[in-house]
């Protein structure tokens, strides 16, 4: 059953359009890249699909399971069960890590009707979820991201996205500004998380991370369209050749 | 150009107004064009006072300028906390009040002093004299809870003895025109002295927290820290002044004062001053006005946190510290109590 349908999206910042006709279907349990050249648009779906301000949809949709997301605020995609990890996670000061990570639990929670976690209940939670992505559990006592590496900030990402356990695992450019064992580590959390009822959308410029995060199905996303989809092989082909033979395509 | 005398001669001319450099951001003569009437006697309040859970061993009542007691004093021996309540309850009329609080030497007084009313438009005009005895340690903790269109005044005179603390956090959510000023004399001699602020503000409140603290000899320390959030077309403004006296070597003080403002419209006037006549002192002061961040916002949302709770937890984190400092365990947490309400109306 196709999880997330992105159907004809227009995007624009300001007035300039950046995303123009993109189409895409990712099932539920699969696991999909989206490889482009810097300037294709890579962030901008991400952002959008989170429901940034200042991004305008002008034409076309996109849904989870069914349902639009593009009319709620991202809090309420949130709740859905969007989850987007962001290339440059920010940092909060004065707000402890577990402090931030109940309130959103919680936050989603309430908004999809259910009863809050328990403070015992959450540390519980956060206890074992740190232990795997091998982070110090009293770093999770100081302000979120503040004074983290670039590392440390990612392995966070892929800390809340194993508490708050969401539906569609949107990965913007995570293996950016990661060492070969930061790479693993979050790659085994992410993998770790495969389910048959999620579905994930891998964004990133480098074959790399794909080494570790087998994808179902690649995508080359250039010009703010999809201009070519295939298997795994794709992306190593594109590793070959680069991105060169499509910087033509016709936007 | 003094409150005092002008109420005394009955002509609003001689208020203070922007024209006199100390109430250059707080304009008296301009928000009050005649002296009002003088307020009528008030009944006992049947509400519950502000910060009502911190346990108190004494009371002292100002209703409508009235102190139920004139003159506090506090002697050597086990911590002691004093509430000290003023209330008033009053249209269009204005009032004034003195009390003196003395702490002997070695006493440990904890000072809840809050300030609230009903009624409507009347003038409040609060003077407190305050000594604070040789190795005496007073923690003062200030409530300022009145209505919209109060105007509520209120100056200290704070004389200290080597070797005594004072710890001092007034938290306010301001008036038509408030005021809360403190003029500390620090000895030195080991003295100790922390002047924080905190002030939350929205629809056309304004709020001026005004410190004047002298050191006068050697070896004092002083810390301050003021924060503010500000909304619709409030006006916050912090007044900070240290003069570190000829002579008065080696004094360590700090002042920091930082805001936000939550939309165009909201004010901010910040006059951090440090003056120093002394040798091998250590001075330093730090003053920011900024917004929300609007990057961290989103990322917060997208986590799950409804756009009004992310701003409350940004705030609150912004905030937190002042009401961290208060060392009462008690009055930390209503202080805290009802900062968190005050922030959820802001966000």
């Amino acid at each position: 059953m196709t999880m997330l349908s992105i159907d004809n999206l227009h995007v624009s910042i300001g007035d300039k359009a950046i995303i123009k006709g993109l189409s895409l279907q990712v099932p539920a349990g699969e696991v999909h890249a989206i490889m482009g050249p810097n300037g294709a648009g890579k962030s901008t779906l991400s952002y959008t699909l989170a429901g940034r301000a200042g991004y305008d949809v002008t034409e076309g949709s996109a849904a989870l399971d069914g349902e639009d997301l593009l009319t709620l605020e991202p809090n309420e995609r949130a709740a859905k069960g969007v989850f987007l990890s962001f290339q440059y996670p920010l940092e909060i000061p004065g707000v402890p890590t577990l402090t931030f990570i109940r309130a959103a639990l919680n936050a989603q929670r309430k908004a999809r009707g259910e009863a809050e976690v328990s403070a015992p209940a959450f540390l519980k939670l956060a206890r074992e979820a740190s232990n795997k992505l091998k982070i110090d559990f009293d770093m999770l006592k100081r302000p979120l991201n503040v004074g983290f590496s670039g590392g440390e900030k990612k392995r966070m990402e892929i800390l809340q996205m194993a508490i708050l356990s969401p539906r569609l695992l949107i990965l913007d450019e995570t293996d950016s500004g990661l060492d070969i064992d930061a790479l693993r580590i979050v790659s085994e959390g992410v993998n770790a998380m495969r389910a048959p009822d999620r579905a994930m959308l891998v964004i990133t410029h480098y074959q790399r991370l794909l080494d570790y995060i087998k994808p179902d199905r690649v995508h080359v996303l250039a010009g703010g369209r999809i201009v070519a989809s295939g298997g795994p092989e794709l992306a190593h082909e594109l590793e070959r050749s680069g991105y060169d033979q499509y910087a033509m395509a016709p936007a | 150009m003094s409150l005092l005398k002008a109420i005394e001669a009955g002509d609003a001319s001689l208020l203070p107004s922007r024209r006199d450099e100390a109430w250059r951001y707080s304009d008296l003569r301009a928000a009050l064009r005649a002296i009002p009437d003088a307020s009528p006697s008030a009944a006992t309040p049947t509400t519950t006072a502000p910060l009502a859970a911190v346990k108190a061993d004494h009371e002292i009542l100002v209703l409508n300028g009235r102190p139920s007691q004139a003159a506090f004093r506090a002697k050597a021996g086990a911590p002691q906390v004093l509430r000290l309540r003023i209330f008033a309850h009053a249209d269009h009329t204005l009032h004034q009040g003195a009390v003196a609080i003395d702490l002997d030497a070695g006493a440990d007084l904890t000072l809840i002093e809050t300030y609230e009313g009903q009624g409507a438009d009347y003038v409040s005009d609060i003077a407190l004299a305050i000594t604070v005895g040789a190795g005496a340690r007073m923690e003062r903790i200030v409530l300022v809870d009145e209505p919209a269109d109060a105007i509520s005044i209120s100056g200290s005179q704070i004389d200290l003895e080597p070797g005594a603390r004072l710890y001092q956090s007034v938290v306010t959510a301001g008036a038509r025109l408030q005021r809360h000023e403190t003029q500390v004399r620090h000895p030195g001699g080991g003295a100790d002295v922390r002047l924080d602020g905190l002030y939350l503000l929205s629809g056309k409140r304004h709020a001026d927290l005004t410190t004047v603290l002298t050191h006068a000899a050697p070896d004092g320390t002083t810390r301050q820290l003021t924060k503010g959030v500000v909304r619709d077309a409030a006006r916050g403004v912090f007044q900070g002044r240290i003069l570190v006296e000829e002579g008065a070597d080696r004094t360590d003080a700090r002042m920091g004062h930082h805001a936000l403002l939550l939309n165009d419209g909201a004010e901010v006037d910040a006059k951090p001053e440090l003056e120093i006549y002394a040798d091998e002192v250590s001075c330093a002061h730090g003053n920011t006005v900024g917004s929300l961040d609007d990057q961290a916002l989103f990322y917060m949302r997208a986590r799950g946190l409804p756009e009004h709770e992310a701003k409350a937890l940004l705030m609150q984190a912004f905030v937190g510290e002042v009401g961290e400092r208060i060392e009462h365990p008690g009055a930390r947490e209503a202080v805290a109590a009802w900062v968190a309400a005050k922030l959820e109306s802001l966000a």
